[in-house]
């Protein structure tokens, strides 16, 4: 589905990424591990196309997606809950939800994803449907970007720290949906610090070192090796 | 002072305000959502307002000069944002206003190119002509009336367009976090243009209305975009109701001005209360966003 071949990314004059390889199949969940600042966030912006990679492609589907805008990538049915949730703070739960709403998957529209739907998955948006994005805690936005990126019925969904900064209860929401997400059989590309969850739901995973893979491999693989994490991930 | 006369000036005040309205809608929804300056929204202003005085003076229907002006209006605003404006997006304000004030010139000559450097006169449609006796004794022209009325039924419907539509719903997310926006799907780039376009067609509407109570000339649209800033600056940049309200203000404030004051104070009237609004609150009265 998604394929990430050598790309090298900067910020103006500063390389971080450097050869980043990857892949997640359809109906894979797949994580990209490592350390603060290696690059994983950066990997997200190429893949979006919110900051195209310089050098070597990205690839949805076999079709070259490297230098295409961001919307196109997203209508293509690629789609991302981002690092710090970014909900659209002067827009109600409700408009957030629908303002970018969109039919790409092309699939049956009884699984299409609708506002009730998304608020059957996260109970607690239907009482702050009328709520401004600034109202709302860390966890409630986590779920309407979540719900958001849902929305626009992605093939591939992305989700950058997905849990970070939330309390214990609520993480536990979260990967609760995401574990159901996965059960449906979406595609799903996962950033997240919480190793040993990641390591019980996610497929497969690589962790990222300066900008490149340093190692890959099925949960059980990475069980097998703890030295993995304690060199690359310090746990 | 004459109740009577402060009804009648009131009504002149509310009448300019409308007309303010229509420009400020535009240039605050485009410096509100793409953060763009644009001076030359008066000569769209402008442009509205020669193109139905033509088509007026060719067919004699007031009518088909409104249905042929605000759409070729629109499509110059459009045609001006993809050419030209596009690029000034990521610029600082200096060069978009450098910019813009180059299209205002551009367009002045333009205009001295093709109408001609005389001054036109739009009549009042036939339908419009003629006063209304609002109380006995007291009448006030009809068209001046169908302006205010026009005025606010199109601020109703904007309310509605930015409040319940997707279209708004997108204007108000792009204003706050374009990439964003583009992320999930959405072509920033013809959200804008869709923008700009709309903004053109309020002036262009505000333009022609103003042909048979003005007259179309060089320079008109000028006069009008000063007193639009200021509208938009007390309203809070980006805010349709904030633009509502402060061009009733600054429609009356002028208006009552120009009648109560001498005239070296009066052309101050609005200038005074721009700067009061500013130092009770900065951002404006309805600051649209964070
Ligand atoms: N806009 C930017 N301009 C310049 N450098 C940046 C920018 N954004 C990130 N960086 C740098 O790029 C490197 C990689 O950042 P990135 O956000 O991709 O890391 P990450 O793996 O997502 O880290 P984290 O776990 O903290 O989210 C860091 O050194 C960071 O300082
Ligand atoms: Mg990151």
């Amino acid at each position: 589905m998604l394929e990430v071949r050598e790309i090298q990314t900067f910020y103006g004059g500063s390389q971080i990424l450097f050869g980043m390889n990857f892949a997640v199949h359809a109906g894979e969940m797949v994580s990209l591990l490592g350390r603060n600042g290696m690059g994983k966030t950066t990997t997200v912006r190429s893949i979006m196309g919110l900051t195209p990679a310089r050098a070597g492609a990205v690839y949805l589907d076999g079709i070259d997606i490297t230098r295409a805008p961001p919307f196109r990538i997203a209508q293509s049915g690629v789609s991302l809950a981002p690092e710090d949730r970014q909900v659209f703070p002067t827009l109600t739960v409700r408009e957030n939800l629908v303002a970018t709403a969109a039919r790409n998957h092309h699939g049956a529209a009884h699984d299409a994803w609708t506002i009730d739907r998304v608020m059957e998955l996260f109970p607690i948006l239907r009482h702050r449907q009328n709520h401004l994005g600034s109202q709302l805690s860390g966890g409630e936005q986590q779920m309407v970007a979540i719900g958001r990126a849902l929305m626009t019925n992605p093939r591939l969904l992305i989700l950058d720290e997905a849990t970070e900064g939330l309390a214990p209860l609520v993480r536990r929401e979260i990967w609760r949906c995401l574990n159901c997400l996965k059960e449906s059989g979406l595609s799903i590309l996962i950033i997240d610090k919480s190793v040993e969850v990641l390591m019980r739901i996610a497929d497969r995973h690589y962790i990222v070192e300066k900008g490149r893979v340093v190692w890959s491999g099925g949960s059980h693989e990475l069980a097998a090796h703890p030295e993995v994490l304690r060199e690359y991930l310090g746990v | 002072m004459d109740p009577l006369l402060i009804f009648i000036q009131g009504l002149n005040g509310l009448q300019l305000g409308v007309m303010l309205f229509l420009m400020a809608a535009g240039l605050t929804l485009v410096f509100g959502v793409m953060n763009l300056i644009n001076l030359a929204h008066g000569s769209l202003y402008m442009m509205g307002a020669y193109l139905a005085a033509t088509v007026q003076q060719r067919t004699g229907s007031f009518l088909l000069a409104v249905l042929l002006a605000i759409p070729l209006t629109t499509m110059l605003g459009m045609l001006v944002e993809v050419t030209a404006l596009r690029r000034l997006y990521k610029r600082d304000h200096l060069d978009q206003v450098l910019a813009t004030f180059a299209l205002i010139l551009f367009f002045n000559e333009l205009v001295r190119i093709v109408w001609g450097p005389q001054a036109y006169f739009m009549a009042v449609p036939e339908l419009f002509s003629g006063y209304f006796s609002i109380l006995p004794g007291v009448s006030y022209p009809i068209f001046r009336l169908v302006i205010i009325g026009v005025g606010l039924a199109v601020a109703l419907l904007l309310y509605l367009i930015v409040s319940r539509t997707r279209l708004g719903m997108l204007i108000r997310a792009g204003a706050t976090n374009r990439e964003m926006v583009g992320a999930l799907g959405v072509n920033i780039q013809l959200l804008y243009t869709v923008v700009f376009g709309l903004g053109a067609a309020l002036a262009g509407l505000a333009g022609i209305m103003a042909g048979p109570i003005l007259s179309v000339e060089v320079g008109m649209g000028e006069s009008i975009i000063i007193l639009t800033f200021v509208v938009i600056v007390i309203g809070g940049i980006g805010s349709i109701r904030g633009a509502l309200i402060a061009s009733m203000l600054v429609g009356l404030a002028d208006t009552f001005g120009r009648v109560l004051l001498p005239p070296a104070l009066a052309s101050m009237v609005i200038y005074v209360l721009m700067a009061g609004v500013l130092c009770w609150r900065p951002q404006g009265l309805f600051p649209a966003y964070g």
